[in-house]
């Protein structure tokens, strides 16, 4: 059973790149534009990992990781942040706020992969 | 992701992300106007960083080296004022402005691969820089990427004890041991001893606890550092030690034999993937709009002909058909007007790049101008907006060059130093009103006037009126300025923005005083498509009248008309005389009525021609009819502006009314003095010429 | 709105014997008539025959301009062939013929009296038309071929519509084009 991974960006670019990177590799994956948007897909669906960015309208990465991580249902899934270099303070606020881990932008898809079967093989 | 694997569609990706920089700076640009206006809000200082943030994401999964380095800069500069590190003042307000400038030009650059000269922006970078180095508190500096440390580089396999105990902080963030011991594994030969002493009995197990805990003996080729990223995500969380023991013996802790905790769950989702969450507005290819507009448009001429047919049976035979098809009626006008609402767009895309343009014209001329957008909303059909941008920029331009004082002519003027000029768009009466004002100099009328009658365009000696005097800058070949300013580019005049305006199907005139401003207002069609017409029969012959057009139709007393010499009749009419156009003579229609007593007048108006009274033999009937293209296969007719099928499957013609005065074929003087003509007095007439603005 | 005209009549032709067969290094053209002059059109830019309706009249047209037509859905001009040729107007009933044809972008109909045949031509047996010291534009003759029994004169579109190919490219209200 392919595993689902749902990402997370306002920007429909990333969205893209990051959906066919992974669906090339057989993952099945969901999309939501923002944070806000994300809580409504997960409410929905069962996902086996999360991939948000951290700037976003409505409700940004932070608040989605928060809230994800008090939810019942999706409490123990894998959160992967993307982040920029210069974004340290995030980072920590991401790691602080439950994030299991970072992808550094830009990055390869290569690196996606690898960092995506770490968490969720 | 900036990689070449294979299958890679970069080229769609590209495109999105250029089609997504265009949204992100149209965003960028209103939420600047916002904050520059002082209406902004907490959010719209978020969102502006978003939009230049996200720029930057892009950019360098593109490897767009320019773009990202300027958008960096500009994203720390709003970083730092998100977090109130640096206030909005009015300089900095400039210099956010010039910056999305800037930035709009680098990402065009990037979207159509052209080269930008190394220096570009320069001067804004160093002065955003200068602010944040202003703002700079050493700590809460940016730290700089770790650099990927080379590690410890031996030959040959160490061997490392690694001891890991997770905190319960670290499986809440959903980061799995087995996962870790997994990756360790992949960097050579592990050994595992697990350490399950602290796990209580099964009744006092708190599930989120962790009560394990490993040590490690790996022996690997791997630099220390590699074991450690291993372990990057959850350094914080766990108790770490990574020890080089190469040179010691294995120890084997008494605790027993390894025994991992499975602590993978797995799950099977039966359900399918989460639809993407509603949105708001969807893309839709260009292509299949118009498709959808032609099948709608088919659709009612389908339902015209059904109409018609049902005309013909007897009265009252099948009332279930009649009323199906007036259903049918009803909502084939309901779909049509619904799918001409799809490509109708708001002008703001059009009105959102004028704000610009006015600051760098301003700037380069030295004056100090701003511009005043209203009614953004306002929603013209797609394909118009496109071409509304020429005329539009041409005549803002127009106002900054010509109109629009330097600052020191307008306070000796009295005005206040800054100009302003007013674009808005609204919709009145079928049609959509542009109008484009300043107020600057205005026209001069006498320099006008002298220059039209220069050229010839004028007869020596002839009186117009203050409006005709205005509406010859219209004419060809006509500039006031006396070298062809290059600012206005290329001596493009208001001529070619008047046909591009009339290629639209619209119309435009101005108003001017002089020494106060001028303004210019565009009338255009809500849609080309489809039209609301009338149909008239001339002779043998069928044509349609824009509904928009007609003011009234009438069926005049011989008392009404007066022959005017040489040139035919006027109607007069509660006061006003106005010219008749025996159609039938314009376009050679032999067996048509003649008197106009006999046939149907219909008023009509235009700005070309003002009010007029076109002879018709009757009138059968109103009809919404979709405009089709007489021009694709054939040339363009004097007086006809397309073609329609009416519900008998025949062709009709549809009059295009502002060029009846050139096909009637008199001259503007004569059309003028048809208004005001030379009556004798009867007992019947008695009326005060008073002459009326054309 | 009016039946399609039924299809072409064929007319029995002398057998296909000596002509060369389709495909082989040939030219077919469909052939009409104008009185008694037999003329032949590139079958590649026919698109369909129809018979004679009537037309709506284009005020201020040419005389060879007989009106345009509404050929399902789209607008189309019919060009009477014997007032361009300068033979006069055509008085045309329903048992005359419109060949719709495609003349670069447009589609456009000619009105003759009756189509005959579909002709195939070696290239090589079509004779240069005769010099008439016609300006170029004018000149819509494109060959003679002899047949049988008849000279069949050849007509170039080029030729034809010169002029209005010219008027076609300038640039017009594009939405009434897309709204066609």
């Amino acid at each position: 059973m392919a595993k689902r991974i749902l990402t997370v960006d306002d920007s429909k670019t990333m969205r893209d790149m990051v959906a066919f990177t992974l669906k090339k590799a057989g993952y099945e994956v969901g999309e939501a534009e923002d944070g806000k948007a994300a809580l409504t897909v997960l409410a929905g669906a069962k996902f086996d990992l999360i991939i948000t960015d951290l700037n976003m309208p409505n409700m940004d990465g932070i608040s989605l990781i928060k809230n994800v991580r008090a939810a019942a249902q999706h409490r123990a899934v894998p959160i992967l942040i993307l982040t920029t270099e210069s974004d340290s303070t995030k980072k920590a606020d991401g790691k602080a706020a439950g994030a299991t881990g970072w992808l550094v932008k830009p990055f390869s898809p290569e690196k996606l992969l690898e960092l995506v079967q770490r968490v969720c093989p | 992701m900036s990689s070449e694997a294979e299958g890679y569609p970069l080229a769609q990706f590209r495109k999105t992300y250029f089609e997504e920089c265009a949204e992100l700076l149209d965003a960028l640009q209103s939420n600047l106007d916002l904050l520059s206006n002082g209406s902004g809000d907490g959010e719209t200082m978020h969102a502006i960083f978003r939009s230049v943030h996200s720029i930057k994401g892009g950019a360098g999964a593109f490897s767009l080296g320019a773009l990202v380095a300027f958008s960096h800069v500009f994203e720390s500069l709003l970083d730092a004022m998100r977090e109130h590190k640096i206030a909005v003042a009015p300089e900095v307000m400039q210099l956010l402005l010039r910056a999305s400038d800037a930035l709009a030009d680098i990402v065009s650059a990037a979207r159509n691969e052209q080269p930008l000269a190394a220096d570009f922006a320069a001067d804004i970078v160093a002065a955003m820089e200068e602010v944040l180095l202003g703002a700079a508190d050493p700590s809460t500096a940016d730290t700089q990427p770790k650099p990927v440390a080379p590690g410890v580089d031996l030959s040959g396999e160490r061997r490392y004890r690694i001891s890991f105990t997770p905190h319960s902080e670290m499986l809440q963030k959903a980061n799995e041991p087995l996962l870790l011991i997994r990756q360790l594994r992949k960097l050579g030969g592990l050994v595992a001893v697990v350490d399950s002493s602290r796990v209580p009995a099964l009744d006092a197990i708190e599930p989120e606890a962790a009560y394990l805990s490993w040590v490690f003996e790996l022996d690997t080729g791997v630099p220390q550092s590699a074991i450690h990223e291993v372990f990057e995500f959850v350094e914080d969380d766990c108790d770490l030690k990574i020890e080089d023991i190469s040179s010691r013996a294995i120890v084997v802790p008494a605790a027993g034999a390894p025994n991992p905790v499975a602590a993978v769950a797995e799950k099977s989702p039966d359900a399918p993937v989460a639809a993407l969450t509603p949105t708001q507005s969807i893309r839709v290819d260009v292509d299949k709009v118009d498709r959808l507009v032609n099948l709608v448009g088919e659709l009612v001429i389908t339902q015209a002909m059904l109409t018609e047919q049902g005309t013909l049976l007897p009265v009252d035979h099948y009332p279930a058909l009649i009323q199906g098809i007036e259903a049918l009626a009803q909502g084939a006008r309901e779909l049509q007007e619904s799918v001409m609402a799809i490509r109708a767009q708001p002008v703001k895309s059009v009105f959102a790049r004028m704000p610009r343009i006015v600051r760098d014209l301003a700037a380069t001329l030295g004056k100090e101008v701003r511009i005043v957008t209203a009614g953004e909303m306002t929603e013209i059909d797609k394909t118009v907006i496109e071409q509304l941008s020429d005329p539009l920029t041409h005549m803002i331009r127009n106002a900054l060059d010509h109109g629009i004082e330097g600052p020191d002519a307008r306070i000796a003027a009295g005005k206040p130093r800054q100009g302003t000029i007013h674009l808005s768009a609204a919709q009145r009466s079928g049609r959509i009103v542009i109008e484009v004002s300043d107020d600057g100099r205005g026209l001069n009328r006498e320099k006008v006037l002298a220059k039209a009658q220069d050229r010839g365009l004028v007869a020596a000696g002839a009186t117009l009126s203050d409006e005709e005097i205005d509406n010859l800058i219209f004419l060809p070949a006509f500039s006031t300025a006396d070298v062809v300013s290059n600012i206005s580019g290329r001596g493009v005049g208001m001529d070619v923005v008047k046909r591009n305006v009339q290629s639209l199907g619209g119309r435009i005139t101005v108003q001017s005083r002089f020494g106060a401003g001028s303004r210019f207002t565009l009338s255009l069609p809500l849609t080309l498509a489809v039209v609301d017409g009338m149909v008239v029969s001339i002779g043998k012959e069928t044509f349609i009248i824009p509904l928009t057009a007609i003011i009234e139709s009438l069926r005049p007393q011989a008392a009404d008309i007066h022959p005017v010499v040489g040139r035919g009749e006027v109607l007069a009419l509660r006061g006003e005389y106005l010219p008749l156009t025996h159609l039938h003579k314009c376009f050679a229609i032999e067996g048509a009525i003649t008197d106009p007593c006999r046939g149907i007048v219909i008023i009509v108006e235009s700005e070309s021609a003002g009010r007029v009274g076109v002879i018709v033999d009757e009138l059968l009937g109103q009809q919404q009819v979709v405009v089709k293209s007489l021009e694709a296969n054939y040339d363009p007719v004097d007086g006809i502006s397309g073609a329609t099928i009416l519900g008998n499957g025949r062709v009709a013609l549809i009059l295009d009314i502002a060029r009846l005065r050139e096909i009637d074929g008199r001259t503007d003087a004569e059309w003028r003095a048809d208004r005001h003509p030379k009556i004798p007095h009867t007992a019947v007439n008695v009326r005060e010429e008073t002459p009326h603005a054309a | 709105m009016q039946p399609d005209h039924p299809p072409i009549a064929v007319s029995q032709g002398q057998g296909n014997l000596d002509r060369p067969a389709a495909g082989e290094n040939t030219q077919q053209f469909i052939t009409f008539t104008l009185g008694a002059e037999e003329y032949g059109i590139d079958i590649m830019v026919v698109r369909e025959i129809k018979g004679w309706t009537d037309t709506t009249m284009i005020p201020n047209a040419p005389a060879h301009v007989r009106g345009v037509i509404n050929l399902r859905g789209v607008i189309v001009p019919i060009f009477d062939l014997r007032a361009r040729f300068g033979a006069g107007l055509t008085v045309p009933t329903s048992m005359h013929v419109v060949i719709i044809v495609a003349a670069g972008t447009r589609t456009v109909g000619l009105l003759v009296d009756t189509v005959s045949d579909i002709i195939s031509v070696d290239p090589k047996s079509i004779r240069p038309v005769p010099e008439m010291g016609l300006p170029t534009e004018d000149q819509f003759l494109e060959g003679l071929v002899a047949m049988e029994n008849r000279m069949v004169t050849l007509v170039s579109l080029a030729g034809l519509f010169g002029k209005s190919a010219e008027l076609a490219k300038r640039n017009f209200t594009s939405d009434l084009t897309k709204a066609a």
